[in-house]
């Protein structure tokens, strides 16, 4: 389990970086935490010829408070936004989620940036931009441009991303006032990818909930945004019965895999579960229920 | 005495091992390095059967930094097989057990065809392991696809064959029987029938296996360093294969990142480095990636039980009737051993008259199965301890009041079970208090009858807590034998080494409290070599739970000489007679006279050859004996286990609350030890229990290959254990020690299986299966609840 | 281009460099470049911990990094701990409450732990059971080393933890 024939060029800065990436394209990767990307490496089932090490660029790692919304370099360490007071304070739900990603020496070393550019269905990070309505900025040579996170993941590690771009900034707005979030999910073990997770930014106004986002993943080719559950929480509150429909039409609407750890109807029913339990915490936090 | 020393057998003395570990500086055989190293990777097969036609190398010759690159075909005419038979089984077991056994030899680098995904087909030597394993990738086969046998059900109706001389696929077959089964059956009140199946799961130690080797061709000579368990059977195997004097071949294992029986046998690599090292005259380093180990490191459990039991109104068990199949891949590393065990362990701790078993172990396309932790008694003790609970549901009784009723009584001590035990001898538990333990355990959950109240005001909230028990009996220290070699020198050290080759276990310190007690010496003046042939002729190693009865009972044997002669020196010194000598404190005195005493040091210059010796007429020179123990039969120890576990009726997650185990291995030497190997073992079971799967798809192809999908359990997912020790002396030892390894890991997939069928009463929950899931539990709930609405 | 490359980084202190080839692992530039085998390699894919060092102050899997990464880095590994012949309070801990059996897992926990203490002054032995699930044991069964932590977390953080085994 050793590598194959690589090279790793080191750019230190992103115009570089984007230049190396437009002239050796397809046959390039960018390398940026690698917890996901030297596995694969490693078992030789990705081969590129070379690797574009993005970890040297320091200006692609901040959190930065941009009035609005925080903007968040791509290579900023997971462990970095965990630990952010600001995001703690404005995006409680991408704090939250940060902390179950996988275990702290992965988090250490692993990045925003290659989680989303990565878009593992099961992973954390795409469910949270979706559910915050996160923007994603994307460099290439050619220029920049934003990508919606609802446009961004395509298919199982597939994302808008062409060969040359990078993904360079996420935008992530603050959590409005009156408003509270959960990130719930279940894996076999601690830190294992998720069977089922649920990213939930619930707004309240008068205890009734004005603007419901909820997304799941690990219940299939993508992360996805659960439009009817939001629309029955929204329409009815978070009341049991309410909760119950929630989390009826959220198994309904995802069309999960089947794998050596869980069936499609198994995760399909335990994102009903993780539904209510994210609805419900979130609806706590609020103080909306008890 | 003022010069006697304390005990310290039975002391939690600090581990020897430790401090070198702690540091980083334990040398495992990964972190050897030798001029000239060059190093291997190994190619292995896709397929889970096929014909080989025929493999080019050609490539892989061609590139860069190869050395050398075979294919099986090479190898054909130079290296051996590995017998089928690495551990012959002895005359008395033969005939009580009548088998039939044709394991199949193991050909090193197969030539013809491949019998299992992860099989070795060729290999290429390299400068550095990324140049190996580049070159591996292009080394091309040309097969031909035979249909896979992917279960040992499969095998049986099978018209392929694994082995074309292996007629239904069948490796050997095994009948034991004690009183009349069949007349038992018919005469029971009840009958009970069920299948059980015990799935697929492994060692998995932290540390894959590797071998790093050297020739020496002044002396022709050959030094192997394996991360084994069984130093002395790699010297026999290389030395056979080589065709070179087993005095020639040394092997070591040096640090030993875990073992628990994955390397508790000779593989493949273990020669083919060693003949590497001759062939190429450097220093030759194979270490097995984690994939590789997932592929081809032995395999265990992978049965399939028909069970019937009848008993009667009352619950005692009259007869049990058990067939069962043995999937054991594509070779059986260890012949019939873990079905011997599971024939010879099925009744457990409890008193049934009559037995019948039958056995077919079954030749697959899946990897081999070797003995783990365990071996063929986690199997039987799922099947034995959930039939007793099934009975407990038909009669309306409280499960561990069936075991209470069928438990052999300590005034049944000792017990004749009526079956050979592995060794050939007739199986007699030794001691011990099987009732006692089981109510200790109940204690350690609280008790049985708060428990029951719990459970039912729980139930009443919607809460599903469930209570599972298991029990079981092991046969450790077995034989055939263990040898030590004691030699006491001018410096006055006692020097212990023995055949014995720990993974953890923290031998180097076990064996010098061992040796301390024997001399009366002070635990620093004890010097123990562990895992290297060179310091013990003879030897057997570190598997089957045995080390601490077989190699202390070598200890002990061979200080009994070397003792006779340090004895008769300071007997001639001291001008004493031998009978008023006594060992105190590292010296030889006379009784009750403080003054007349020698120092083991001067004793062993007075025990010199030469002019100036001491000795009396007839004592040879040199203070060095060697004994090979020979343990009459092996020690019972035993355990009784119960767990309270509570699932989430909506994802149907098991959360065990609590955890016990009374656990009885006689005298412990170290209890902080003991008490590790226990919980390690318990872990063990319960990621068995819960997580651990090496899961097959129907083409034979293994679906867990990486960490991501063979999970182990971590330190988040550990209940509160309390583990609890008796410790009744075994009488067949002198130092009243039973084994203690392997325990551990017996008894949690039955303990959670049954707790979790005891949660779900309400119901009819039935797991007769392992592993334990969350989504089966759910399954079990909503066709409840549908039952119910 | 692919030709080995000239790394040079502080280990333990001391001012170190070797060669690697671009798509040497970390761990094997720190194993066999450096000698440096106290740092284990057990699954190459990140999931099992035994490699784990700390690069920057922080704990990382040596598997999932390249060695020409670690160019100017300031590592940690096992070797670094002792001060000569006295164990860092840690490694005591460790054999105190027989955290370790075959010692195989042991360095990639000792980092591991140094760094999770470290990331929190306020850890729960709930928090140490899920921080140290970060690398995996196959011997001890977790009791010994979560006991360890859990003492060293008081030690360094001066204030106690509340034990759930307490009456274990």
């Amino acid at each position: 389990m050793k590598p194959p024939l690589l090279d790793i060029l080191t750019p230190s800065s992103l115009a570089e970086a984007l230049s190396l990436l437009s002239e050796h394209g397809d046959e390039a990767r960018p390398l940026a935490g690698g917890q996901s990307l030297v596995p694969l490496l490693n078992f030789r089932m990705s081969r590129p010829a070379i690797l574009i090490d993005l970890n040297q660029i320091a200006d692609l790692a901040y959190i930065k408070d941009a009035g609005d919304y925080i903007a968040i370099g791509a290579m900023t360490r997971e462990r970095s936004i965990e630990d952010s007071d600001l995001v703690r304070k404005e995006a409680p739900l991408l704090q939250e989620a940060t902390t179950q990603i996988a275990h702290l020496p992965i988090r250490n070393r692993g990045t925003i940036g290659g989680s989303l550019a990565n878009a593992d269905p099961a992973a954390e990070y795409p469910a949270v931009v979706l559910a915050l309505e996160c923007e994603l900025v994307v460099q290439s040579v050619r220029g920049e441009r934003r990508i919606k996170a609802a446009a961004f993941f395509e298919d199982v590690l597939t994302t808008a991303l062409e060969p040359d771009e990078l993904l360079t900034e996420i935008i992530v707005p603050k959590a409005p006032s009156g408003s509270s979030s959960a990130f719930v999910e279940i894996a076999r073990r601690h830190g294992d990818f998720a069977l089922a997770g649920i990213a939930a930014q619930i707004t309240f106004a008068n205890s009734a909930p004005t603007d419901v986002r909820l997304a799941v993943c690990g219940a299939g080719t993508t992360a996805s945004r659960l439009t009817a559950a939001e629309e029955i929480i929204q329409r009815d509150g978070v009341g049991p019965e309410a909760i119950k429909a929630a989390s009826e039409a959220a198994a309904s609407a995802v069309d999960p895999m089947s794998d050596l750890h869980a069936s499609a109807d198994y995760r399909r029913r335990l994102t009903g579960v993780m539904i209510g339990q994210a609805v419900e915490k979130a609806a706590q936090r609020a103080g909306v229920i008890s | 005495m003022a010069d006697t020393m304390p005990s310290y057998i039975g002391r939690s003395v600090v581990r020897r091992e430790d401090n070198r570990l702690l540091k980083g500086a334990g040398t495992f055989v990964g972190d050897m390095k030798l001029e000239g190293m060059v190093h291997v990777a190994i190619v292995r097969s896709q397929q889970a059967h096929a014909r080989i036609n025929s493999v080019d190398l050609e490539a892989a010759r061609n590139a860069d930094g190869v050395v050398l690159a075979l294919a099986g075909a090479e190898l054909k005419d130079v290296l051996p097989p590995i017998s089928g038979m690495q551990v012959a089984a002895p005359k008395g077991w033969r005939d009580g057990m009548d088998p039939h056994i044709d394991i199949p030899d193991q050909t090193l680098v197969p030539y013809d065809k491949l019998r299992y995904v992860g099989e070795p087909y060729a290999l290429v030597v390299a400068g550095d392991r990324y140049m190996a394993e580049d070159a591996a990738e292009l080394i091309e086969g040309d097969f031909d696809p035979l249909p896979p046998i992917a279960s040992a059900e499969a095998a049986l109706d099978a018209e392929a064959l694994v082995h074309d001389h292996l007629p239904g696929n069948i490796a050997a077959t095994l009948h034991a029987k004690k009183g009349e089964g069949e007349a038992a059956l018919e005469a029971a009140p009840h009958r009970l029938k069920r299948r059980y199946y015990h799935h697929r799961y492994a060692a998995m130690p932290m540390e894959c296996r590797g071998v790093v080797a050297e020739y020496d061709s002044r002396t022709d000579s050959i030094t192997v360093w394996s991360s084994t368990q069984v130093v002395h059977w790699v010297r026999r195997e290389v030395a056979n294969a080589l065709d070179m004097p087993e005095e020639r071949v040394r092997v070591v294992a040096p640090d030993v990142g875990g073992g628990f029986g994955g390397k508790g046998h000779v593989y493949p690599e273990d020669i083919l480095i060693a003949y590497l090292a001759k062939r190429l005259d450097r220093p030759v380093k194979w270490l097995e990636d984690r994939h590789e180990h997932l592929l081809n490191a032995a395999h265990s459990r992978d049965n399939l039980f028909d069970i019937e039991v009848g008993y009667d109104d009352d619950g005692r068990i009259s007869v049990v009737k058990n067939y069962f199949l043995v999937d054991s891949g594509a070779y059986s590393p260890v012949g019939a051993a873990i079905a011997g065990n599971s024939i010879a362990h099925f009744m457990g701790p409890y008193d049934i008259p009559h037995y019948e078993a039958d056995c077919k172990v079954m030749m697959t396309n899946r990897t081999p199965n070797a003995p783990y932790r365990g071996a063929g008694r986690p199997e039987v003790a799922f099947a034995m301890e959930r039939s007793i609970d099934l009975i407990a549901n038909e009669l309306g009784l409280d499960p561990a009041e069936v075991r209470f009723r069928n438990m052999i009584q300590p005034e049944q001590m000792p017990y004749a079970v009526g079956l050979p035990y592995r060794d050939g001898v007739m199986i007699e538990y030794d001691s011990g208090d099987y009732p006692e333990a089981l109510r200790k355990a109940l204690d350690g959950i609280g008790g049985l009858d708060e428990f029951r109240s719990r459970q039912k005001a729980a139930l009443a909230e919607g809460r599903y807590l469930g209570l599972g028990l298991g029990c079981y009996v092991e046969g450790t220290g077995i034989g055939p034998f263990e040898g030590a070699t004691v030699k006491i020198d001018s410096s006055g050290k006692v020097m212990v080494a023995t055949g014995a080759c720990p993974q953890g276990q923290g031998h180097e310190t076990a064996f010098a409290q061992v040796a301390a007690d024997i001399w009366n010496v002070p635990i620093e003046d004890v010097v123990v070599t562990l895992a290297d042939t060179s310091h013990v002729t003879m030897g057997y190693g570190t598997i089957a739970s045995r080390s601490a009865v077989t190699a202390s009972g070598a200890i002990k044997d061979s200080s009994d000489k070397v003792k006779e002669k340090v004895f008769a020196i300071a007997a001639n010194v001291l001008e004493a007679s031998e009978s008023d000598l006594e060992l105190r404190n590292g010296s030889v005195g006379v009784k009750g006279v403080p003054e007349m005493s020698m120092t083991l040091k001067e004793v062993a210059r007075a025990a010199l050859p030469g002019w100036i010796h001491q000795r009396p007429e007839g004592i040879e020179a040199g203070l060095e004996g060697t004994a090979y123990y020979e343990p009459p039969t092996v020690t019972w120890a035993y355990a009784a286990n119960a767990a309270i576990v509570e699932i989430d009726a909506q994802t149907g997650v098991v959360k065990i609350e609590n955890y016990v185990e009374v656990h009885d291995a006689g005298t412990l030497i170290n209890p902080g030890i003991a008490d590790g190997q226990v919980r390690g073992g318990l872990v063990q079971g319960i990621g068995g229990g819960l997580f651990e799967e090496l899961f097959y798809d129907e083409h034979g192809q293994l679906m867990t290959g990486s960490f991501m999908d063979y999970l182990l359990p971590t330190a988040s997912d550990i209940p509160p254990i309390n583990v609890i020790h008796t410790e009744t002396p075994s009488p067949r030892n002198s130092f009243g020690f039973k084994g203690l390894g392997e325990g551990g890991a017996i008894a949690p997939p039955v303990v959670i299986a049954n707790a979790v069928c005891d949660a779900l009463k309400s119901f009819g929950a039935e797991l007769n299966s392992t592993p334990v899931r969350a989504e089966q539990i759910l399954n079990i709930i909503d066709a409840g609840v549908a039952a119910a609405e | 281009m692919k030709a080995p490359r000239k790394v040079s980084l502080t280990v333990n202190g001391e001012a170190l460099s070797g060669e690697a080839s671009p798509r040497m692992l970390f761990a094997d530039f720190l194993r066999d470049v450096l000698g440096k085998t106290g740092t284990h390699v057990g699954c190459e894919h990140g999931v099992c911990g035994a490699c784990t060092v700390i690069v920057d102050d922080v704990a990382v899997r040596s598997c999932l990094m390249f060695a020409v990464q670690a160019e100017g880095a300031d590592v940690k590994t096992v070797e670094g701990l002792a001060d000569g012949e006295e164990l860092h309070p840690l490694q005591k801990l460790f054999s105190e409450h027989r955290a370790l059996q075959c010692g195989y897992c042991t360095p990639g926990m000792l980092m591991t732990a140094i760094d999770l203490v470290a990331s929190n002054n306020a850890l729960s032995e709930q928090d140490i059971k899920v921080g140290m699930s970060a690398a995996l044991c196959r011997c001890t069964g977790y009791d010994g080393i979560v006991k360890a932590v859990t003492a060293y977390a008081e030690q360094v953080h001066g204030k106690p933890i509340k034990r759930e085994s307490d009456n274990g």
